[in-house]
C-alpha cells in the first residue's frame, strides 16, 4: 500500500531529542567521528530546555571559594532523600564545572562577578550560591549555544520528526521509526546506537509547567523496547507556578525569585515557611527572620532561609497553608519580592518574570506580591541507566537528561537539571559512539515489523469510533491531577488506574479530522498512547511505595519508612503488561558515606 | 447583594455573546485556502493561543499551529493577528474590543505549510553560513574574565527567541522573494552583532557582512525593532554598528584586528 511506504536513513548514532541533553550528546558523538543524526519534534532550539530560567548548578567556587564537588554531591543526595544513584551524583558534581566552562568556551555569556568570572546565585537545597545563570533565561542561553555549536559540526538535524517506535535485531537496537509532522510521511532510521533525550512527562497533569512535547515518549519507547524504568513515582511539583488567570495556571515562576530574596507569605502576611522546617534539615535552616535574611550576604555565620528548602518541602507547605484557609484568593499563597528588593534590582535579575507577570497577569512584581501554587514540573524517575555510560539494559540504547533516572533520587534540586543535561548528554554521546564503532555490522531491521508499525500509526485517521483525542487528553490530565498529584492516597490511585484503563480502551475509537499533512489531532492521538503508558507506570509505582519521600507524598503513609529507604521501584513491560519490583540501590563506598557524617 | 439581584435580570443572549469570541482563522495549504469562522467560549485572562487551542479541541482538531512554551520564551507561535505580527501566546484577549471578530493568519514572508504553520527553514539555512564563535586564549590562570558592562550589550542580542517576526516584517524579503538569496535579514544581523561584539571572539566575518548577508539592502526602516517581542534594539544596537564596521574595517584591517585583540571597539563606546 502506497500510504505505508517510508523513506530510510542509515546512521551510526541516532539521537532522539534536541534539548540540552540531545544537543550535547550529538556534539560528542559527532566529535568521535561517527555518522550522527539528531531528531526532534519541534523546530531546532524550541525544546523544553529553552524555558529553563534560574540557572545551571556547578561548584565553580566563584562566589563561595568554600564550595567544591563534595558539597554539591552531598546537597544533591540529601535533596534527593538519599534515593539517588550515588555514582551519578558523584560524576555530576565532579564534571559540571567543566561542562559550564565549556559552554562559555562555545560562546555562552553568563552574568559576571565583580572580578569578571561567572556569577552564581542561591537556589533551594544548595549550600552555597552555585547556579551559573543569565538573568532568568539560562535555558535559552544554553540551548542557543549548543544549537549553534552543533550546527557547525555538520550533524544532520531532522526537525519536526516524531519517533514512534524503537526497532531491534534480536536483543540489540537496530533503528527507530516515526513520521514527519509536516507531510505525515513515514521515516525509518537504521542505527547502531540510539540515545534517548526526549525530556519530561508533565503533559499528563492538568497544572504543569511543561510544553506540549513533554508526553514521556522516551519512557514509552524504552519500555516497549524492553528497558527498565525506576523511580516513576517521583514527580516533582514545583512550589511556585502561576495560578491566576486560569489560562496561565502552571506557568513556572523561577526559584530564582526566592534565591534573590523573595519570600513566601500567607494571607496574613506571615512568612509561614518557618513553621515547616523538617527535622532532616533543622540543623542547617534558619529558624527566625533575622538570621534568614542575613544568610543572603553572610553564609558563614547564618543558616539558610526556609524559603529555600528543597522543592518537595516547600510545595507541601504551600499546599497545607492553602488547605488551612490561609491562602491567597485563588487557592495559592503569596510570593513577595516587591517589599524586599529595589525595583531596578528585580528588573535586572528577573526580567522575564517581570515580563511574564506584567503581560499575562497584569501584575507588577516590583510593586505587588505574586500569587503562586504548586505545578507539575519534573520527572525524577525514568529510564534506568548505567551511571558511567548512560547505557540502558538494551544493548545499543542509551538515555540522558530528564528521560533518564537516578541522579536526582526522590527530589531534584533546582539547577541540577541543566547540569545533568550537559554532563550526561556528553557521556551518552561518547559511549553511544564507542558502542557503534565496536559493532561490526549494521543490525538488521525487520521489514515486516516496520509495515506493522506503519499500519498501527494510521489507525486514528481511518477509525470511525467518533471519540475525540483532545477530550481524552483532558480527562487524563484531570485524573492525574486529582488522583496522582502532590498528595496521594491508595483508593484515589486505584481509581486513577481504572480511569487510565478505560481511556486506553477508548483510544482505538479516536477519530481524527483531516489527513496526514501537519495534523495536530493525529499527533495527539498518537502521543496519548505514550501519556497513558507513563501515567500507568507512575501510578503503579506510586501505589507500590508505601511511604512518603521527596516528591512522593502519601496521605496514608505520611512518614518515611526504612523498608523503602534503600530500594528503587523498578517497572518493566512484559508481554504488554507492567511488572513491578523493589530492587536495592547501589551501595555507596565508605569514603563518600563519610561526607554525610561530618558536620556540614 | 445588588450584584446577585442583577444577575438573573441580564438577558441571556447578551450573557452568551459577552462570554464568547469569534475568530477568523486561515485554513489551507500552499495550493488553496480560506478564512473560516469559529466561535468559542472565552474565559478570564485568555490569550489568542488559548482560543486557538479551544478551537482545536472542540471544532477543528486538525487546525495546524506551532507552540511550545506558552510564555513568550520559545518563539514558536508567531502569527499575524488582525494583520499585526505577534506571538499568539503573549497577546491577551482583553486587549481587543468585546465582540470584535479577530483574524488570525500565518506569517506572510515564509511559504505556507498548512493553516498557521509556515516553512521557516530559510532562517536555519542562513544561520549555517555564519562563521562560528572562535574564542581567544584564556587568561594565564586558565580562567576567562569578562566584565558585566562588556557583556551587557551582547546579552541583549542573546535574548532573541528566534520567533522570526522581524524577518517577517522586513520589507526587503517580505515584498521581494528574490532578495532572500542576498539578504540574511534582521534576525541574522542580531546574531552577527552578538558574535562581532562578543568580548572573546576572534573570527573574521567581514566578507559575510559585506557581501553575502546583504547588510546594504537594509535602509533602517526600524520595522523589525518595532515587532521584536524581546524588545531588542535591532536597528540601533545591531544593524547600525555593523554597517559602520563594514565601512571602516573592510578597508582598514588594522582597526578590525585591534578590536579583535582587545575585545573592544576603538571607535564606539562600550555601551551603545
Ligand atoms: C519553566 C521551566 C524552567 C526550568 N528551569 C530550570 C532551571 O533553571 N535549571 C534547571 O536545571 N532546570 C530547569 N528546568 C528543568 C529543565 O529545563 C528540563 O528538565 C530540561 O531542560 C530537560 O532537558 P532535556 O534535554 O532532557 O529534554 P527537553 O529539553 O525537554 O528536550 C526534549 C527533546 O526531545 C524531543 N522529543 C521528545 N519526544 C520525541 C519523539 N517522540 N520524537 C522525536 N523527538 C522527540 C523534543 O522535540 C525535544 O527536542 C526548568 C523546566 C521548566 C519547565
Ligand atoms: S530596519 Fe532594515 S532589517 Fe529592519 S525591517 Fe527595516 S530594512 Fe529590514
Ligand atoms: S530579533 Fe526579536 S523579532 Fe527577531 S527573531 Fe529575535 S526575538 Fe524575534
Ligand atoms: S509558545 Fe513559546 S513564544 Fe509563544
Amino acid at each position: 500500500m502506497a500510504s505505508e511506504s517510508h523513506e530510510t536513513h542509515e546512521y551510526d548514532v541516532v539521537i532522539i531529542g534536541a534539548g540540552g541533553a540531545g544537543l550535547r550528546a550529538a556534539i560528542e558523538a559527532s566529535a568521535a567521528g561517527v555518522k550522527t543524526a539528531l531528531i526532534c519534534k519541534s523546530l531546532l532550539g524550541k525544546a523544553h530546555t529553552v524555558m529553563a530560567e534560574g540557572g545551571i548548578a556547578a561548584a565553580l567556587g566563584n562566589v563561595w571559594p568554600e564550595d567544591n564537588w563534595k558539597v554539591h554531591f552531598r546537597d544533591t543526595m540529601r535533596g534527593g532523600k538519599m534515593l539517588n544513584n550515588w555514582r551519578m551524583a558523584q560524576i555530576h558534581a565532579q564534571e559540571s564545572p567543566d561542562r559550564v566552562l565549556e559552554l562559555e568556551e562555545w560562546g555562552a555569556l553568563f552574568d559576571r562577578t565583580k572580578d569578571g568570572l561567572i556569577l552564581q546565585r542561591d537556589f533551594g537545597g544548595h549550600r552555597y550560591a552555585r547556579l551559573a545563570h543569565v538573568g532568568d533565561r539560562t535555558g535559552l542561553e544554553m540551548i542557543r549555544t549548543l544549537q549553534q555549536h552543533a550546527v557547525h559540526k555538520g550533524i544532520d538535524v531532522f526537525m519536526e520528526c516524531n519517533i514512534q517506535r524503537l526497532l531491534k535485531d534480536g536483543h540489540k537496537i537496530a533503528g527507530a521509526f516515526g513520521y514527519w509532522r509536516e507531510s505525515g510521511g513515514f521515516v525509518l532510521f537504521k542505527a547502531k546506537a540510539i540515545v534517548l533525550a526526549t525530556g519530561g512527562i508533565g503533559r499528563s497533569w492538568k497544572v504543569t509547567s511543561n510544553s506540549w512535547e513533554c508526553t514521556g515518549d522516551g519512557i514509552a519507547l524504552a519500555l516497549n523496547a524492553g528497558a527498565e524504568l525506576i523511580d516513576m513515582e517521583m514527580v516533582q511539583f514545583h512550589p511556585t507556578g502561576m495560578i491566576w488567570p486560569p489560562s496561565v495556571r502552571g506557568l513556572l515562576v523561577t526559584e530564582g525569585v526566592r534565591g534573590d530574596g523573595g519570600t513566601l507569605r500567607n494571607n496574613s502576611g506571615e512568612r509561614f515557611m518557618f513553621r515547616y522546617i523538617p527535622e532532616f534539615f533543622k540543623a542547617e535552616t534558619a529558624d527566625n527572620e533575622t538570621e534568614a535574611d542575613a544568610w543572603y550576604t553572610d553564609k558563614a555565620n547564618n543558616r539558610r532561609t526556609p524559603d529555600l528548602l528543597p522543592r518537595d518541602e516547600v510545595a507541601r507547605a504551600i499546599n497545607a497553608e492553602a488547605k488551612a484557609g490561609r491562602g491567597s484568593p485563588h487557592g495559592g499563597v503569596f510570593l513577595d519580592i516587591a517589599s524586599r528588593r529595589p525595583a531596578d534590582y528585580i528588573m535586572k535579575r528577573l526580567p522575564s518574570m517581570y515580563h511574564q507577570f506584567m503581560e499575562l497577569a497584569g501584575v507588577d512584581i516590583t510593586k505587588e506580591a505574586m500569587e503562586i501554587g504548586p505545578t507539575c514540573h519534573y520527572a525524577m524517575g525514568g529510564v534506568r541507566v548505567d551511571a558511567d555510560t548512560t547505557a540502558t539494559d538494551v544493548p545499543g540504547l542509551f538515555a540522558a537528561g530528564e528521560v533518564a533516572a537516578g541522579l536526582h533520587g526522590a527530589n531534584r534540586l533546582g539547577g541540577n537539571s541543566l547540569s545533568d543535561l550537559v554532563v550526561f548528554g556528553r557521556r551518552a554521546g561518547q559511549y553511544a559512539a564507542a558502542y557503534a564503532k565496536a559493532l561490526r555490522a549494521q543490525p538488521l531491521v525487520d521489514a515486516g515489523e516496520v509495515e506493522q508499525v506503519a499500519r498501527e500509526l494510521l489507525v486514528p485517521l481511518t477509525s470511525h469510533g467518533g471519540d475525540n483525542a483532545y477530550a481524552i487528553h483532558a480527562q487524563l490530565q484531570e485524573c492525574m491531577q486529582n488522583n496522582v498529584g502532590l498528595i496521594r492516597v491508595e483508593n484515589e490511585m486505584i481509581e486513577a488506574l481504572d480511569v487510565i484503563a478505560s481511556l486506553k480502551r477508548r483510544l482505538p475509537n479516536v477519530t481524527v479530522a483531516g489527513g496526514r499533512h501537519y495534523n495536530p489531532g493525529w499527533h495527539l492521538a498518537l502521543d496519548l498512547q505514550n501519556m497513558l503508558a507513563v501515567s500507568e507506570a507512575c501510578t503503579r509505582a506510586a501505589l507500590a511505595r508505601k511511604e512518603s519521600r521527596g516528591g512522593h507524598t502519601r496521605d496514608d503513609f505520611p512518614s518515611t519508612d526504612e523498608r523503602f529507604a534503600m530500594v528503587n521501584v523498578v517497572v518493566r513491560a512484559r508481554d504488554g503488561e507492567l511488572t513491578l519490583s523493589d530492587e536495592p540501590l547501589p551501595e555507596m563506598p565508605d569514603e563518600l558515606k563519610a561526607l554525610f557524617e561530618e558536620a556540614h | 447583594m445588588a450584584a446577585v439581584a442583577e444577575r438573573p435580570a441580564r438577558p441571556s443572549t447578551e450573557a452568551a455573546r459577552s462570554d464568547t469570541v469569534t475568530f477568523r482563522v486561515w485554513r489551507g495549504d500552499a495550493s488553496a485556502g480560506e478564512y473560516r469562522e469559529y466561535t468559542v467560549a472565552l474565559d478570564e485572562g485568555m490569550v489568542v493561543l488559548d482560543v486557538i487551542h479551544r478551537i482545536q479541541a472542540t471544532q477543528a482538531g486538525d487546525l495546524a499551529v506551532r507552540w511550545n512554551c506558552k510564555a513568550g520564551k520559545c518563539g514558536s507561535c508567531s502569527a499575524e493577528i488582525n494583520g499585526k505580527p505577534r506571538l499568539m501566546c503573549m497577546t491577551r484577549m482583553d486587549t481587543f474590543e468585546r465582540g470584535q471578530v479577530i483574524t488570525v493568519s500565518p506569517i506572510k514572508t515564509f511559504p505556507l505549510i498548512r493553516d498557521l504553520v509556515t516553512d521557516v527553514s530559510f532562517n536555519f539555512e542562513r544561520a549555517k553560513e555564519v562563521p562560528a564563535f572562535k574564542p581567544k586564549a584564556p587568561d594565564p590562570d586558565g580562567k576567562r574574565r569578562m566584565h558585566q558592562e562588556d557583556v551587557d550589550r551582547v546579552q541583549e542580542f542573546h535574548k532573541c527567541i528566534e520567533c522570526f517576526l522581524c524577518q517577517n516584517v522586513c520589507h526587503v524579503i517580505r515584498d521581494h522573494e528574490d532578495n532572500k538569496q542576498h539578504f540574511a535579514g534582521p534576525r541574522l544581523f542580531v546574531r552577527l552583532a552578538a558574535l562581532e561584539m562578543h568580548p572573546l571572539d576572534t573570527n573574521d566575518r567581514r566578507e559575510l557582512l559585506k557581501a553575502r548577508a546583504g547588510l546594504g539592502y537594509c535602509n533602517i526602516t526600524k520595522c523589525c525593532t518595532e515587532v521584536c517581542p524581546e524588545h531588542i534594539h535591532i536597528t540601533d544596537n545591531a544593524i547600525i554598528p555593523l554597517k559602520e564596521r563594514v565601512v571602516t574595517e573592510f578597508y582598514d584591517p588594522v582597526a578590525w584586528l585591534a578590536r579583535k585583540l582587545t575585545g573592544r571597539d576603538r571607535r564606539r563606546g562600550i555601551v551603545e
